[in-house]
């Protein structure tokens, strides 16, 4: 018992290991300031912790800014996915309807265009549309790319919800829209939560499209990485750790639902 | 309380047909439980009722009203669903109070009526608590506190005790008679199990491939069975059928009595089921197979050769080719 016991906590703390030890090196590096970047072994927790370098970093002209671009752009993209991606998973997962089988494989399909191939006459027609260099074209983008999965994911989420308890509701005195609002979303809403969070996730990180269709008002990886391979290396760490913080921070606000989704007893 | 009428209806899916017009009139306060086996249409026809499914042709009329073409919403029924359909997210006494408050009920009526219909069903304990925490029965009476406390014109149930074990079914029955009688609501009740339909029903209507084969009080169906497959079908044992001069006889398995050599004919007895109540004999006569039930412990072994004969007033005459109930006759 012991034996297994012994075995379990070692599983445990390598995966814990596994996550927090890049985390911590990050942390460390971007609020300890060069005296710890240099230093080897590195201290457990910096002597001179300041948030010197990313208040500094942060107040390079344009970071902030690229910052809020960023945030924008991917609560556009979330938005776009959630709306979207949530009607056409009920469609996939309620009807049958000819060609559904067809359209899962098309949604998949929009992911297989690379979109390097896609970039020329995608900026081209944004430049047309005048939505090029701006968040809205950005985010409509990066909507493209985490659809699929937002549409995917909500059609077996809609298909776990038994349709037994829409038609009880529907007996019961509901419309079919009040139906999905008052019993289907709120036991949908572990999964959208799940699907928001991919997709804020996916345009938080994507950064080739974000490149090439923006020029002064880049989200912040595009920015980043324009302007990253030109700075010293407290201002690198500083900018990975600004990029890492939102998506940790995201998941963290959101883990009850996904615990209540992955089947562990949330707290 | 109003009375149901079902004109014509007829359902198809494509080419198949799932019920071809089947009429049924259900008078007010009325219990009737369609029954047949899986694949019969009762089903369908329930979600036709409840407006879950839209008939291919004819029309269902609830007090004198024409409910075809509304939506279940406004059709002023209620439904018991065969997996309860209990919403996991709302506590029993929201899932309780659901109809109530989606039609707008003011407060103090809804928690007037939760308050009853709990009790009613003994959930006055539980009003608090998340389906999650309870057993298969106890949400199996949440669903029919649910759909009691909108008190509906109609009460539709579809196989509601068929997800209980056995025990538990026993018990649902009586108690769901019980309550039932008491909120006097006109129900249509569906069921594969033709001893809960019996238990149950003032009358049954028994389905067979997409039609009704015959309506009438459960003594009707299991004395008098219109057809061949009525007989076959209610009863356990089912009816034994023998052909004789042309046609069939039927004859209950309790309806056949031993008697001496010089009085019936031979019966060879393969298998002995002591059953308690009954003894079951199963066995060969005139070279047909036969069950023959008699009441009380019999010490018969395997392999005896008995005499019996069907008592003559129970016997059911048929047509052999179309299983159609004839006239009585005189047996030679």
């Amino acid at each position: 018992m012991t034996g297994k016991r012994a075995l379990y906590l070692t599983g445990v703390a390598v995966i814990c290991a596994w996550v927090l030890v890049p985390l911590w090196l990050l942390a460390a590096n971007a609020l300890g300031g060069q005296p710890v970047i240099s230093a080897w072994p590195k201290p457990l927790i910096p002597s001179a912790f300041s948030f010197e370098t990313m208040l500094e970093f942060l107040a390079i002209e344009g970071v902030f800014r690229a910052m809020l671009i960023g945030f924008e752009v991917a609560l556009l993209c979330t938005f776009f996915s959630v709306l979207l991606g949530l009607p056409a998973g009920y469609a996939l997962a309620r009807y049958s309807f000819r060609g559904a089988n067809a359209f899962r494989l098309m949604v998949l399909l929009t992911r297989a265009f690379p979109v390097g191939i896609l970039a020329l006459p995608l900026t081209v027609g944004f430049i047309r549309l005048g939505l090029y260099d701006t968040p809205l074209g950005i985010a409509l983008m990066h909507t493209a790319l985490a659809l699929p999965f937002a549409v995917l994911v909500s059609a077996s989420l809609f298909q776990a919800i038994p349709r037994e308890l829409e038609e009880a509701a529907w007996v019961f005195g509901c419309s079919p829209l009040q139906a999905a609002l008052r019993v289907v979303m709120p036991l949908a809403l572990p999964g959208v939560s799940a699907v928001a969070i991919f997709a804020f996730v996916i345009s938080w990180n994507e950064v080739f499209a974000a490149s090439v269709l923006s020029a002064r008002n880049r989200t912040l990886t595009a920015y980043l990485l324009a302007m990253l391979s030109e700075s010293p290396l407290t201002y690198q760490f500083a900018g990975a750790l600004l990029l890492i913080v939102p998506s940790v921070l995201f998941i963290y606000l959101v883990r009850k639902r996904l615990f209540a989704m992955w089947g562990i007893a949330s707290r | 309380m109003a009375g149901i009428r079902i004109e014509g209806i007829r359902k198809s899916f494509g080419a198949t047909t799932a019920l071809e017009a089947v009429d049924l009139d259900v008078a007010d306060r009325e219990f009737v439980a369609l029954l047949g086996p899986s694949g019969c249409g009762k089903t369908t026809l329930l979600r036709i009722i409840a407006g879950l499914e839209t008939q291919t042709a004819g029309r269902v009329l609830i007090g004198d009203k024409d409910i075809s073409g509304l939506p279940p919403r406004a059709r002023g029924l209620a439904m018991v669903f065969q997996n309860y359909a209990v919403f996991p997210h709302l506590k029993v006494r929201d899932n309780i109070a659901f109809g109530l408050t989606m039609n707008g009920a003011d407060k103090a009526k809804i928690a007037q009526q939760v308050e009853s219909t709990a009790s009613l069903l003994q959930l006055g304990k539980l009003l608090d608590r998340y389906p999650a925490q309870l057993s298969g029965g106890q949400r199996q009476r949440v669903a029919v506190a649910r759909a009691l406390a909108v008190e509906p014109a109609v009460l539709l149930m579809d196989e509601p005790l068929s997800n209980l074990d056995a025990l538990l079914r026993l018990d649902m029955r009586a108690e769901l008679k019980e309550v039932l009688r008491a909120a006097g609501t006109t129900t249509i009740y569906v069921t594969h199990d033709q001893t809960e339909a019996m238990a149950l029903a003032d009358r049954i209507a028994v389905l067979h491939s997409g039609k009704v084969e015959q309506i009438g009080t459960p003594s009707d169906i299991y004395h008098h069975p219109a057809t061949r497959f009525v007989g076959g079908f209610v009863g356990s044992p089912p009816m034994n059928f023998l052909p004789k001069d042309g046609a069939l006889i039927g004859i209950r398995p309790e309806d056949i009595d031993l008697v001496s050599a010089a009085e019936g004919m031979e019966f060879r007895v393969n298998v002995v089921e002591p059953l308690g109540a009954q003894t079951l004999l199963t066995g060969t006569a005139e070279g047909q197979m036969l069950r023959v039930a008699l009441a009380g412990e019999h010490a018969i072994a395997a392999g005896t050769t008995l005499h019996i004969r069907p008592r003559p007033e129970r016997i059911r005459w048929m047509d052999a080719a179309t299983g159609q109930a004839l006239p009585a006759r005189t047996p030679a």
